[in-house]
């Protein structure tokens, strides 16, 4: 609807009252605001032609191609007999071949539009008319239509949700194919509307919606409900869009706000972005630049024939009198300039572009097919999606890449720990044969059998029932936010709302500390085969300021104990000071474990004694809802701990992701992580995938909340790494002179000097510096005037870190690099938040076989694993590109295809044609056959030129192929076989005799090619075009070799002399990565705290509250009903409080997680029977 | 591996060709295959413009110009375009055996068969004895297609209209007598042109078939009286007309006329003095072009062509030198790898 879309802030204005006609008395007349606002029917089309249309549209489409119009504007201009100098049908079947060909293809696609369109359109609805429920299809729902949704049901439009069967009009939505996240969430219908329960209320309903017009943002809905004299805000929190299905709730019933085309879906799929690569842009410049030597060529040659028609051919004309529209020199010069524009027109490389598309569709072909690509474990195969941005695969520089999903597989698991000053989890012998994984059964009947552990000895400390040992695994099991849910005896399902604390309390349960259920007040657990019973206290909550979240339990013994775990700076602050070796050797481990990239938690408990708690409980009561308040509180009494250890959880790499990345930056290729993730948690994994480093001469935190600050930092940043840079280049030089692979070195330098001024310092930046920056910093350093600064500073670093980003900011910076560094970017990701990216980037490449399929769809590469993209970039040959990461470099320079290259071609070919027309012009000119016919006349010599192009051509082709494989030879000598075939029949008698003026050329090829004159002729035209290329390049393969054929020469060399592969010139990156892992094994002292936690605030409240427990009670459901309200409140407040203004992506899980769990708790406890299904929602009883 | 892909289809084929493990050859431009290579076509090149030097040298050429421009010339009286049917006789002598077989040519300059227009006025359809084209002629014969009263012209085009029509006769002076060379047009043209591309229409007599026709503007009789003394050399299939029809492609040539192959010169033409008996037809003045004949012999590669042999010679040596030039090269910045 044009209309509504063009008005900018205009409201969308939907009369509904129109429509009660339709809901009581079926379809009644309309007025005529109605119609012009209101009758859009849900009906969609994707597709572009109908039966009538297809042809116009089609052509029409098809000639906006640059190729397609230049053939039609030759045909037209062959039309012409004063001009035409070759047959119509020498364009027109090519011509009308591509355009079929494509048109089938079209109409194919179309085809296949038309019938899922009309399957979608055909599904059922239940629209309320007449006062019931009657069945519509899809397409005949209009706006203003009510619907009722059942379970598992997809939206059928945009509705703004009425009532639904759930209590407070709540119900759940699934988004994957809207978003591709396939956690659940909630809607809340508005409270006035929730009452409608039944049809006979609904059909009354005379409510007139007033909202935004349609958009794509899907995550924002703005809008007004009128009805009954009084205003209600609607918002996105009230929307069922198009797309999402219906969860867990019995049947729900919606307005439709938007329909069809409307719909924020429809409106999202709206044409992605054409990407054309740079070597599209640079052909089509220098096919316009070869046009424009068509158009030279013509103007020289039309004056050529004017001088010549002056000067000769008007004594001529007793042999051939101009004809009679041609009276003059100067006219037969225009039409000249047409006929040779027509003759010439193969100059235009038109064909360039066929070829280009078919190679490129050959390369997608061999990605799909790859596989050392394919993944067995979610049986997904490579895809290109998009076939036509090969090349630039070999050119990127940056890749943006996710964390979550992509960089990381989102398991945590237990890896290390360190408890009472003794390290467990080390393996001994990183060389020696691999450690078995400890089997827990014989000793706990209740471990889980997924739970991989590899060091007895914490068993052994278990068993022997070592004090310390218990008391840390007695922490994890109490300490947490988690739910159980025990399906049958012994078999224990873990809720966690974040994968950190499933994995701490798994590893308790394994050795021996089974946390089995919990009320609102208790904690069950299972210690060493003994059922004992807690009587949970207070949960002191865990926020991210606190970093640290801890509970009070009183144990059946009646001790009171506080169990304390969180950041080890937060905490060993505050210890017992006591026992201080105890916290070095500790906070030794936990700095190790931090320097592996592992996620580390310190943890410590505290005895209370009654009074103490009593005290404390009171001052906790009256802190209630006061954040303030309630902190300082959890602040006095987590004071005096006793350290008990620490925790190392592994966030698990992706297969190969370190490697992956050493390779590429081997490459040149530099890496940015960008994720919605906590500072902490993307810090831990630049460390684990070996980006940032403790050799690294500095990291540079940025997290300056103002523009001023953040301008500060940045500028501060710099003059460190000029400063350092300059004194580590003192020390270089000194090296650089005893280094000998100086050739490997020099590469890299020459190819980029055009930044802008204030950077050309930061170019010569030398030594390893990193970058992580904020994302309310880099808002700020996003803004107009310190892009600049950012990038540069940014782009001297060689690990940059950007977490906390929103989606819209990962495009930014995206395009940001795109903007200031001009060079071919990747983004990489698997979730809905990277869309944005992955489509602002040259190329998007999407992890397929994950959850959502947003960014697969958006992407123009996409496979299942992280490490597959250094195949993806590094292939061609792929062992020996993988091993030579450096041969990459040529490409991001353009060194390969280039204006420079261009003409240098260009000017061969100009050499060969000349070669080509003099020498058979200065032999056949005497020449002539054995039985002394000369051999001048035109169409030996034509048919002697065209041969002798041919094989200079192929042999060219052949000094141009690297690799000779079967098909290389089938096409070579098949296209010369195919010339002389093709020859042959075009000067075939057959022919001839059918169409005597257009093949007359009968007879030549044989009489021709049966001289001897005409091969010397060639040979000598070959030749003579040849060596010289021959001898060029013979040369600066000597003088100058390019690194690829240093490669390409040792690589075969090796294998002549049947060296071990890989041989002496042993590739960087095994060093490189030989070297990091030596590194883990003699490890500096890194002084970096290793914290991060996946953890949402506000779980602690949830607990205590009881709100999402199944309760049994009547008078607890009441309790619980009468504090709903509260403590969502108090959830809501504290997620905008600690989330970025927009949630981004990364914690977009967790959040819509909490709020799952947050509908599900304001139910009333009797009803919640439906939701206790979802997988989300823990639920247990006592 | 069949058991595997039924495990999971989506798994990509694994054969040589998707995998790219197809076998491959990799040439490689090194020392040991460039600097002989260059050598070897040297030498081949140098053998080769040896040969065709010696081989060329060995063919006798005589070219007598006719035109007639300047005053001392015995054609100068026939120059002037207003005569008609003049004859001038040119004298020349030869001093020692003219080996046979010798090939008598006709030779233009100056002369633009090569001109696009001019090439593509004709009709090939006609040619062919196609007779629908003698009716209509081929668009491409303008401005000969249709005579003034719009009758067809057969066969048309500007290729045919100016066709060569100087005829020659040569005599050897023997004793103050004048014997006639006897000259033989017999497969003057391309076999393929007389047997394939040109026929007659198949009406008897040929004559019949061009009623209705008019004959070419320049030509003096028709077609089918091109030769008065041989009636099977007549229509499109006149050997004269065969080779004026392939024209020349650039505005310099030579045509083929007769051979000397009969009689007393089988062997070639004698020394002596001999005259050549013109019936000079053809005007060429009106565009600076110039007429001659041209008596020549040929070897195994055909006529007197210095210019490949010497190119031959040129190019083989430049190999060879560019050969050594790499070989010092490469000596003295061995590729990096190869110790």
């Amino acid at each position: 609807m044009g209309h509504c879309s063009s008005k900018e802030a205009a409201v969308w204005r939907c009369l509904q009252r129109n429509l009660l006609q339709r809901r009581r008395e079926g379809s009644g007349p309309m007025t005529e605001s109605t119609m012009k606002n209101c009758t859009m029917l849900n009906c969609i089309t994707t597709s572009k032609y109908n039966v009538l249309t297809f042809l116009p549209i089609n052509l029409f489409e098809q000639f906006q191609e640059v190729a397609n119009t230049y053939f039609l504007f030759l045909l037209i201009l062959q039309l012409i007999p004063q001009i035409s100098s070759l047959s119509w049908f020498t364009t027109i079947v090519p011509l009308a071949l591509v355009l079929s060909i494509t048109a089938v293809k079209d109409a194919t696609d179309d085809y296949f539009r038309h019938r899922s369109d009309n399957q979608v359109n055909n599904r059922q609805s239940r629209v309320l008319i007449r006062g019931s429920l009657q069945n519509e299809k899809w397409m005949n729902v209009r706006v203003g239509d009510i619907i009722k949704l059942e379970n598992n049901q997809f939206v059928a439009a945009d509705l703004l949700l009425l009532s639904s069967s759930e209590p407070h009009g709540l119900c759940y939505i699934e988004t994957a194919e809207l978003d591709g996240e396939t956690n659940m969430k909630v809607r809340q219908s508005v409270s006035v509307t929730s009452e409608l329960g039944d049809p006979n209320n609904l059909a009354q309903f005379n409510g007139e919606v007033v909202c935004e017009p349609p958009n794509n943002k899907l995550d924002r809905f703005r809008g007004m409900l009128y009805w009954r004299e009084k205003k209600y805000t609607l918002t996105n929190q009230n929307m069922l869009l198009r797309g999402c299905v219906l969860r867990n709730t019995e049947a729900c019933y919606g307005l439709v706000i938007f329909a069809g085309p409307d719909t924020k879906l429809m409106q999202n799929s709206g044409r992605t972005k054409f990407k054309r690569t740079s070597i599209d842009r640079l052909m089509n410049t220098l096919v316009l630049w070869i046009f424009g030597f068509l158009v030279c060529m013509g103007i020289v040659l039309a004056v050529g024939n004017a001088v010549w028609e002056r000067e000769v051919g008007t004594l001529f004309q007793h042999y051939l009198p101009w004809d009679p529209p041609v009276d003059g020199f100067l006219f037969s010069a225009v039409l000249t300039f047409w006929s040779y524009v027509i003759i010439l027109n193969t100059v235009v490389p038109i064909s360039l572009y066929v070829s280009v598309e078919v190679i490129r569709l050959g390369h997608s072909y061999f990605i799909n097919w790859d596989q050392l690509m394919f993944c067995s474990k979610c049986n997904t195969a490579a895809e290109a999606r998009t076939t036509t941005l090969s090349e630039e695969l070999g050119q990127v520089e940056y890749i943006f890449s996710d964390k979550t999903g992509t960089l990381t597989q989102n398991i945590m698991s237990f890896k290390k720990c360190s408890i009472n000053g003794h390290s467990y989890g080390e393996v001994a012998n990183p060389l020696g044969p691999h450690p078995k994984r400890l089997d827990f059964t014989p000793f706990n009947l209740l471990a889980d059998p997924d739970f991989c552990f590899y060091d007895d000895t914490l068993l052994e400390s278990v068993k022997v029932g070592d004090s310390h040992t218990q008391e840390f695994f007695r922490l994890l099991s109490l300490c947490h936010t988690v739910m159980s849910e025990e399906k049958s005896e012994g078999e224990l399902v873990y809720k966690a709302q974040s994968p950190d604390e499933s994995a701490l309390v798994t590893a308790a349960r394994n050795f021996g500390f089974v946390f089995r259920s919990r009320t609102l007040g208790t904690i069950t657990t299972t210690e060493m085969g003994r059922t004992v019973t807690y009587t949970l206290l207070a949960i002191l909550d865990f926020n991210n300021a606190r970093k640290r979240m801890s509970v009070i339990v009183r144990n059946p013994e009646g001790r009171i104990r506080l169990y304390c775990k969180g950041a080890d700076t937060v905490l060993l602050e505050r210890l017992r000071p006591c026992k201080q070796d105890l916290i070095n050797i500790t906070s030794d481990h936990l700095n190790e474990y931090a320097a592996d990239g592992l996620r580390t938690l310190a943890l410590a408990y505290r005895d209370l004694t009654e009074e103490q708690w009593d005290m404390w409980s009171e001052s906790h009561q009256c802190a209630d809802k006061e954040e303030d308040l309630l902190s300082a509180a959890y602040e006095q009494i987590e004071q005096d701990m006793t350290l008990l250890g620490g925790t190392a959880i592994e966030d698990k790499l992706q297969e190969g992701v370190p490697e992956t990345i050493a390779l590429l930056s081997l490459a040149n290729i530099k890496t940015w992580i960008v994720t919605g993730d906590k500072q902490e948690t993307a810090v831990n994994i630049g460390y684990s995938c070996k980006m940032l480093t403790d050799d690294m001469t500095q990291v540079f935190i940025i997290s300056g909340h103002s523009v001023q600050r953040v301008k500060q930092e940045l500028r501060r940043a710099r003059e460190q790494m000029i400063a350092l840079s300059q004194t580590k280049d003192s020390e270089r030089e000194e090296v650089v002179e005893g280094c000998g692979e100086v050739c490997f070195m020099k590469f890299g330098g020459a190819g980029k000097q055009s930044q802008c001024p204030p950077s050309n310092r930061m170019d010569n930046i030398s030594g390893d510096f990193a970058l992580i920056i904020n994302g309310h910093s880099l808002a700020h350093a996003l803004e107009a005037d310190m892009e600049e600064e950012f990038i540069t500073t940014a782009c001297a670093c060689k690990a940059v870190i950007c977490c906390r980003v929103t989606p819209l900011q990962k495009a930014q910076v995206v395009e940001l690099v795109k903007k200031y560094k001009r060079a071919v970017t990747l983004a990489i990701g698997d979730g809905a938040n990277d869309v944005s990216m992955i489509k602002s980037a040259h190329i998007g490449v999407g992890i397929s076989g994950q959850e959502g399929i947003q960014a697969v769809l958006a992407s123009d590469y996409s496979f299942s694993q992280f490490r597959f993209l250094q195949r993806l970039l590094l292939d061609v040959p792929d062992q020996r590109s993988l091993e030579y990461p450096k041969l990459y470099e040529p490409g991001q320079f353009n060194l390969l295809f280039n204006k420079k290259v261009f003409f240098i071609c260009i000017a061969q070919g100009i050499y060969t044609s000349v070669v080509l027309f003099f020498v058979p012009y200065a032999i056949l000119a005497d020449a002539s056959q054995n039985n002394g016919e000369p051999l001048t006349d035109y169409q030996t010599f034509a048919v002697t030129t065209a041969t002798a192009l041919v094989i200079v051509v192929s042999v060219q082709i052949s000094l141009d192929t690297g690799f000779w494989t079967i098909f290389n030879h089938v096409f070579v000598w098949g296209s010369l076989g195919c010339y002389f075939t093709i020859m042959f029949a075009v000067h075939s008698q057959t022919l001839f005799s059918s169409f005597p003026n257009h093949f007359h050329f009968v007879g030549s090829a044989q009489s021709t090619l049966l001289q001897p004159v005409v091969w010397l002729t060639i040979a000598l035209a070959t030749v003579i075009c040849i060596v010289p290329v021959l001898a060029f390049r013979f040369l600066k393969l000597d003088l100058k070799p390019q690194l690829s054929d240093t490669v390409r020469h040792t690589q075969l060399m090796c294998e002549k002399k049947r060296r071990p592969a890989g041989g002496r010139v042993a590739s960087n990156w095994r060093r490189a990565g030989s070297v990091s892992e030596g590194r883990l094994g003699a490890r500096g002292g890194s002084r970096r705290s290793g914290y991060a936690f996946a953890h949402q605030e506000g779980f602690g409240e949830l607990i205590t509250s009881g709100k999402n427990m199944r309760l049994s009670s009547l008078a607890l459901a009441s309790f619980a009903s009468r504090h709903s309200s509260s403590w969502i409140e108090t959830l809501r407040r504290k997620k905008h409080a600690h989330t970025p203004p927009s949630t981004s992506g990364e914690c977009t899980p967790a959040l819509s997680h909490s709020s799952s769990v947050l509908g599900c708790s304001q139910e009333a406890p009797i009803e919640v029977e439906t939701v206790q299904e979802s997988r989300m929602i823990p639920t247990t009883s006592t | 591996m069949v058991k595997e892909e039924n495990e999971s289809p989506n798994r990509p084929d694994n054969t040589a060709f998707t995998q790219q493990r197809l076998p491959a050859w990799q040439p490689m431009l090194s020392a040991g295959i460039v600097i002989p290579g260059f050598v070897l076509i040297g030498l081949a090149f140098i053998g080769i413009g040896v040969a065709l030097l010696i081989t060329s040298r060995n063919i006798q050429v005589l070219e007598l110009d006719y035109t007639g421009t300047e005053q001392n010339s015995p054609c100068f009286q026939c120059s002037d375009p207003d005569k008609q049917n003049c004859v001038c006789t040119l004298q020349f002598s030869i001093n020692r055996l003219f080996e046979g077989p010798v090939f008598f040519y006709y030779g233009l300059s100056n002369y633009f068969q090569n001109y696009r227009r001019y090439g593509v006025s004709r009709d090939d359809g006609q040619l062919y004895g196609d007779l629908s084209y003698f009716k209509e002629p081929y668009d491409q014969c303008e401005p000969y297609r249709y005579d003034r009263n719009k009758r067809p012209i057969v066969p048309c085009g500007s290729v045919v209209n100016s066709l060569f029509n100087d005829t020659f006769r040569l005599f050897q002076i023997v004793n103050g007598q004048q014997k006639e060379v006897p000259l033989d047009g017999k497969g003057i043209a391309w076999w393929t042109d007389y047997n394939i591309k040109f026929r007659n229409p198949t009406v008897t007599p040929l004559r019949n078939a061009f009623n209705g026709t008019v004959k070419p503007l320049f030509w003096p009789r028709p077609a089918y009286e091109l030769d008065t003394s041989d009636p099977a050399n007549n229509g499109f299939i006149n050997q004269d007309f065969l080779v004026w029809m392939r024209r020349a492609a650039l505005p310099d040539f030579r045509k083929l006329y007769r051979r000397i192959t009969e009689g007393d010169y089988t062997n070639g033409l004698p020394a002596g003095n001999y005259s050549l008996e013109i019936a000079y037809n053809y005007p060429v003045l009106s565009f600076n072009g110039r007429k001659m004949v041209v008596f020549s012999n040929v070897s195994w590669m055909g006529g007197k062509n210095e210019f490949l042999g010497i190119a031959y010679l040129v190019i083989g040596t430049l190999c060879v030198v560019m050969s050594v030039v790499m070989l010092i090269v490469y000596a003295k910045f061995k590729f990096p790898e190869e110790e």
